[in-house]
């Protein structure tokens, strides 16, 4: 403590460049936290999926639709205890960056099979009793302002893009759990069939099994029977198609590794150069403490403790900034992140990446403070 | 037996494949208690043979004893605290921390020790009354004169109480009257306190306050 006041004065005596620095670790950290977050959050939707539902769709792609005629086939598999099915309908409101997650479903099989979307008796019964009604999350609810019985125009980013839908929106739902997500937007499988010339047909299946040891015998059984066929299938349990349908635009957790990585070095040769140009501004000072008996590995220590200070306190602007941010804006990502938060967690990695890029950029400075040449450095400094 | 004994001491500087000498062979004695002026032109290695003395350079061949221990044979990490115990440095550019006031200036090499806080400030204060800067302890260097920004260095050397004080031109930046301070406050430590002192200077005026004058001139040194 008694060297505190040592480090407190070199910390301060250039406060614009100790700023800056501190600033450029906090923006480095404020992207890592965010990054960091959206990989969680997408692991965390890969985790919500139940173990007892299969995910039947286009081996190609799930952009390729399945034939209706498979239902039938899908129900008589052995394992299977129900199924039912869905198509994404890319719906956005009033302007395409209004956009959130939203499914025609086959809501007589669909709702039983989902309790994750907790939905009161009185509007799933109002719901299923109408054409054009909606089940909406209540974080859309509140994003959008929309309110219980009103009447909402949607396009689709799909199907007739100029085409307006109004929905009534009869049911709200709470997620079981965040990682759901609230921003979901459900409604009739026959409101969209109609309305797309009876041409129309499932996106996916869902599949309940009896037991998830059937998973395997399962998949196998189906894609088997749909191998030849102008649409084979592809089926998997529903985390593993969570997973790959979140990630479809490439390996998020890489790209954002590496992002991460990148930027964790571009700060660390910020900082490094800072704390250089700090420790190269004060040779002859430290040549005077050395003269007054301060050692080599108390100047190193308090070299490193400088530059860490610098790194701790702009990674705490950081980790804080991004957590208070996004809990703020209640970030869902429009409800492609279901569930995203910055995690205490990742608040502690953020601040171990802190320590040790403050660590790490002192190093150099640390070492040639230990190295310099008192007499030398004092008869130049004269 | 003499607080610092010198014996065949020599020092070559190396530039690439030249030697350049700077003394050779040097024998010095210094007692406890004495006010030794070391005189010399530039370049003569007045300055480096003070370095020498407080460890901070190492001698080509002999030995530098302070007190009966061989300061010549100690590693840099045992000189570090052994400088810390023992020397007080007065510079001639006085080398105060800009960023600090002339209290925590001349608490520096008490930093050092086990101390307490309270104990430190006695000392501080201390050394600042001897000094004749007590009403000036919280200003910073910017804001006091030459004369008592040298008088701040000198506290900041005797406040550790150490064995020997070793000043390097210490009045050579300094206006006449305040150098005639300086000099008056350095004859004071040595009568009042019994401080051992060794000073380096080609001020012959300053050389007159000492109790006695080595001339170091062509590597030779001569009383």
């Amino acid at each position: 403590m008694k060297y505190a006041r040592l480090i407190w004065v070199n910390l301060t005596r250039n406060k614009r460049r100790t700023i800056l620095t501190a600033l450029s670790v906090a923006a480095a950290l404020f992207l890592f936290v965010s990054l960091r977050s959206v990989v969680t959050a997408l692991e965390d939707a890969g985790e919500v999926g139940s173990e007892t539902r299969m995910i039947t769709r286009n081996a190609i792609s799930i952009a390729f639709l399945l034939p209706e005629a498979y239902y039938s086939r899908l129900v008589a598999v052995p394992g299977v205890k129900s199924v039912t099915w869905a198509a994404w309908f890319g719906g956005v409101y009033r302007d395409p960056r209004d956009w959130f997650a939203s499914l025609a479903i086959k809501a007589d099989s669909y709702l039983p099979m989902y309790p994750e979307f907790i939905i009161p008796a009185e509007q799933r019964q109002a719901f299923m009793a109408e054409h054009t009604a909606a089940i909406v999350g209540s974080g859309l609810m509140e994003r959008f302002g929309w309110r219980l019985g009103q009447t909402v125009n949607l396009r689709s980013t799909i199907f007739a893009p100029d085409q307006e839908w109004p929905f009534t929106i009869r049911a709200v739902y709470e997620p079981s759990e965040p990682a759901v997500g609230d921003e979901w937007f459900l409604f009739h499988w026959e409101y969209l069939y109609e309305n797309t010339g009876g041409r129309m047909t499932p996106g996916w299946y869902v599949l309940q099994i009896e037991d998830p040891a059937l998973a395997a015998s399962v998949a196998r059984s189906v894609d088997d029977q749909f191998r030849n066929s102008r649409a084979a299938t592809r089926t998997e349990t529903e985390r593993a198609f969570q997973t790959s349908f979140l990630t479809m635009w490439g390996n998020v957790g890489m790209l954002i590794n590496v992002i991460g990585m990148a930027v964790f070095f571009a700060i660390l040769l910020v900082a490094a150069n800072a704390m250089m140009m700090a420790a190269r501004e004060r040779t002859s000072e430290v040549a005077v403490l050395k003269t007054l008996g301060f050692g080599d590995r108390l100047l190193s220590t308090l070299v490193l403790v400088e530059a860490a200070a610098i790194s701790v306190a702009g990674g705490l602007l950081g980790v804080l900034g991004a957590k208070l941010f996004f809990d703020g804006t209640e970030f869902q990502g429009a409800g492609f992140l279901p569930g995203f938060e910055v995690k205490w967690v990742t608040i502690a990695i953020g601040m171990a990446i802190a320590v040790v890029l403050g660590l790490v950029s002192g190093l150099l400075p640390a070492w040639q403070a230990t190295r310099l040449p008192v007499a030398g450095t004092l008869r130049r400094a004269a | 037996m003499a607080l610092l004994e010198i014996r065949s001491l020599s020092k070559v500087y190396q530039r690439d494949s030249q030697a350049i000498p700077v003394f050779e062979d040097i024998d010095l004695d210094i007692d406890t208690g004495e006010f030794l002026v070391l005189m010399g032109p530039s370049g003569s290695g007045k300055t480096t043979l003070l370095n020498l003395i407080a460890g901070l350079d190492e001698p080509t061949t002999g030995t530098i004893t302070v007190g009966g221990e061989e300061v010549t044979a100690m590693s840099r990490r045992q000189l570090a605290a052994w400088r810390s115990d023992h020397v007080g440095f007065i510079f001639q550019l006085y080398n105060l921390l800009p960023v600090l006031t002339a209290y925590q200036n001349v608490e520096l090499p008490l930093l050092l020790t086990h101390l307490s806080k309270k104990e430190r400030r006695e000392h501080v204060m201390t050394a600042l009354e001897v000094v004749g800067l007590s009403d000036r302890a919280d200003h910073f260097p910017r804001q006091l004169s030459g004369g008592q920004e040298q008088r701040v260095a000198i506290g900041r050397a005797i406040v550790s109480d150490p064995t020997l004080i070793l000043a390097d031109e210490p009045t050579g930046d300094l206006d006449a009257k305040s150098a005639d301070e300086i000099l008056t406050l350095m004859q004071r430590l040595n009568r009042e306190f019994s401080k051992t002192i060794l000073l380096v200077t080609h001020d012959q005026r300053a050389a007159e306050r000492g109790e006695a004058i080595m001339h170091l001139d062509k590597g030779v040194l001569t009383r």
